[in-house]
């Protein structure tokens, strides 16, 4: 496994969405860096022939009757919008310069 | 201090059921309580909002009920009146919900928990929501957006976490009983540290509908209290199947509560409690050490065959759990994006876009351990480090699953120090994140398998509470309340009552109002 690099940093924060200042991205890669070198043990211990385990109890899928159960009003869905029009959640353009 | 803050769930269920104390008054004196010694600066902060209106009212209603008698009586729920505080991690209509976040601040939920709908169901006054680390992501509650909560044995020291503010609660006599969630440890380490009970259920038995999910192959809603009796009490109400949660499990609820009056007779003939070899020793202080030593004593003396089990795989399971519950937090938090709900932050300069606005949102809105979780998470999920990562530490999953089974034939229950330290000074770790995930070395590795745990007091070190933990299979959550209550009965034999009972008074002078 290699080690994270600030670059790394930048790109998983963008992918995240999350706007990181230099100082933050300084710190943010000291210690990924630290937790990442502690946790890689995992892929010694994980040789090809074990299975993976997802979940802790396995699961089948849950169906139910195809029918209207209890929803939420518009009006409940939007009370804690942050922005809205109408029965419509309102956010910024999608595109930049649109 | 008024006494009745002093009883335990069950004894002030029985004094209400017996009509010598209202339900007004039981919340009433807690609600002094929280005023007294929650808030100013030196104050426990355990509440992060007090429900004081709707708490008395639903009370008064459970008197009003009692008081004309008959058949509505006669069906009230046997926890009818008794007050609980709530983890703020769980979704409450009328209360505001934060997960201890700025970005649901001011946010209220359009919907209840499940459990929050039985707890209505059960007429039990919700007191308040209760501090945790951000979306639950910490082990000492130091990661609250809203302060930290103290720890009522000792002011300078943390409570544990994430739910250092139901443990605190209970311990400081602030509620009797609370809810709790549990990813890692988030129930039984604050649990450990603050001389209470708390319980992480079979991964399944307690619906998470409405628990604001953290790491969603991990998280488990569970109860919070000062007995292990009130514990089964609480965890029989919040049990049991649920449709809207499809990791639920289609099973009645185990016979929890009878299971914690058998434990209490003491007697743990022919029960088999298997010591984790792996779960002792180095990194365990010596004072936590002597204690669960002195537990497995009172255990071989009350008829337990102590047997030494080892679970090899568990050196992995901490690493495994760190790559594991960022991957499912990086996830599960996406939604966090000033869209639909929540704080939305603009940027301060350039085009208005939404990709810009979900990138400010979410740097003002998460502090720095959940940042730190999501942007671990997106690298151990991202192309080219999948099977590294992720992919081995699914693998590790499997191998602690089987290390739990081979214990398992040779044991009825696993024990195990809940933590490896008593309560550390505020402050102490929050530079040094893998110091603080080490925390959790003991408790991972059940959430790991899903099987259920219980903390309970195990003595004092340093002046401070050392948890013991038992560990069951999947589905047996009822031999917890067996070994757990015999373990409880014969600690508190031998200190002539509850470990709380040598917590120091909090001083209510220098404590101001409620925050």
């Amino acid at each position: 496994m290699s080690a994270i690099s600030r670059e790394d940093v930048a790109h998983l924060a963008q992918l995240a969405h999350i706007e990181m200042s230099d100082a933050e991205l300084d710190k943010m890669t000291g210690e990924l860096g630290v937790i990442v070198e502690s946790i890689a043990s995992v892929s010694e211990a994980a040789s090809i022939d074990i299975p993976a385990t997802s979940h802790p109890i396995p699961l089948t899928n849950v169906f139910r009757e195809d029918v209207v159960g209890p929803t939420l009003s518009a009006k409940e869905a939007l009370m804690n919008a942050p922005d809205s029009v109408d029965t419509r959640f309102k956010v910024p353009a999608i595109l930049d310069g649109e | 201090m008024n006494e009745l803050i002093h009883l335990s769930a069950t004894e002030l269920a029985a004094k209400l059921r017996s009509g010598e104390v209202t339900s007004v008054a039981a919340v009433q004196a807690h609600l002094d309580r929280i005023a007294e010694v929650d808030g100013g600066e030196r104050g426990i902060h355990a509440f992060l909002y007090v429900n004081t209106e709707e708490a008395l009212a639903v009370a008064a209603e459970v008197d009003a009920i009692r008081a004309a008698g008959g058949a509505a009586a006669e069906a009230l729920h046997p926890l009818a009146g008794v007050p609980i505080a709530i983890k703020d991690l769980i979704v409450t209509k009328g209360q505001p919900t934060t997960a201890a976040s700025k970005m649901l601040e001011g946010w209220m939920s359009p919907y209840d928990a499940t459990v929050i709908t039985k707890i209505r169901a059960a007429k039990l006054p919700m007191l308040g929501k209760t501090n945790l680390d951000e979306f639950a992501m910490g082990s000492s509650t130091e990661h609250s957006a809203y302060g930290p909560t103290r720890n009522p044995w000792d002011l300078d020291r943390i409570p544990g976490g994430s739910g250092g503010g139901s443990a605190a609660a209970v311990a400081a006599y602030e509620a009797p009983l609370a809810l709790g969630t549990d990813t890692g440890g988030s129930i039984r380490q604050p649990g450990a540290v603050t001389g209470t009970v708390g319980v992480k259920p079979t991964y399944g038995g307690v619906s998470r509908y409405g628990a604001i999910a953290m790491a969603s192959s991990l998280d488990q809603i569970g109860p919070v209290a000062r007995t292990v009796l009130d514990s089964a009490y609480l965890h029989e109400l919040i049990g049991g199947h649920d449709a809207a949660d499809s990791t639920s499990l289609d099973e009645p609820v185990p016979a929890l509560i009878a299971s914690a009056e058998a434990g209490a007779r003491g007697d743990m003939t022919g029960v088999r409690v298997g010591v984790i070899k792996e779960l002792q020793g180095e990194g365990y202080q010596a004072g936590v050490q002597a204690r669960f030593d002195e537990s497995l004593d009172a255990l071989r003396g009350a008829g337990a065959e102590i047997v030494e089990v080892s679970c090899p795989n568990f050196k992995y399971a901490l690493g495994a759990y760190y790559l594991i519950m960022p991957s499912e937090v990086s996830s599960n938090l996406a939604k966090f994006d000033g869209v639909r709900f929540g704080t939305r932050v603009l940027p301060e300069s350039g085009p208005l876009t939404i990709e810009r606005v979900m990138a400010a949102t979410r740097a003002a809105g998460f502090g720095e351990e959940v940042k730190r979780r999501i942007i671990l998470g997106t690298y151990a999920l991202s192309a080219g480090y999948y099977d590294a990562y992720y992919g081995s530490a699914q693998k590790v999953r499997t191998l602690i699953q089987r290390d739990f089974d081979a214990a398992f034939e040779l044991a009825d229950v696993l024990i195990s120090p809940t933590s490896p330290t008593v309560a550390f000074k505020l402050g102490s770790k929050t530079d040094d994140p893998l110091a603080m995930y080490l925390n959790d070395v003991a408790t991972i590795p059940a959430n790991m398998a899903g099987i259920p745990g219980i903390t309970v007091p195990g003595g004092l070190s340093e002046g401070l509470p050392v948890g013991i933990q038992f560990l069951a299979p999947a589905r047996e959550d009822a031999r917890l309340y067996r070994a757990g209550a015999a373990l409880e009965k014969l600690l508190e034999d031998k200190w002539g009552g509850r470990l709380l009972d040598q917590a120091p008074e909090l001083s209510v002078a220098t404590t101001g109002g409620v925050a």
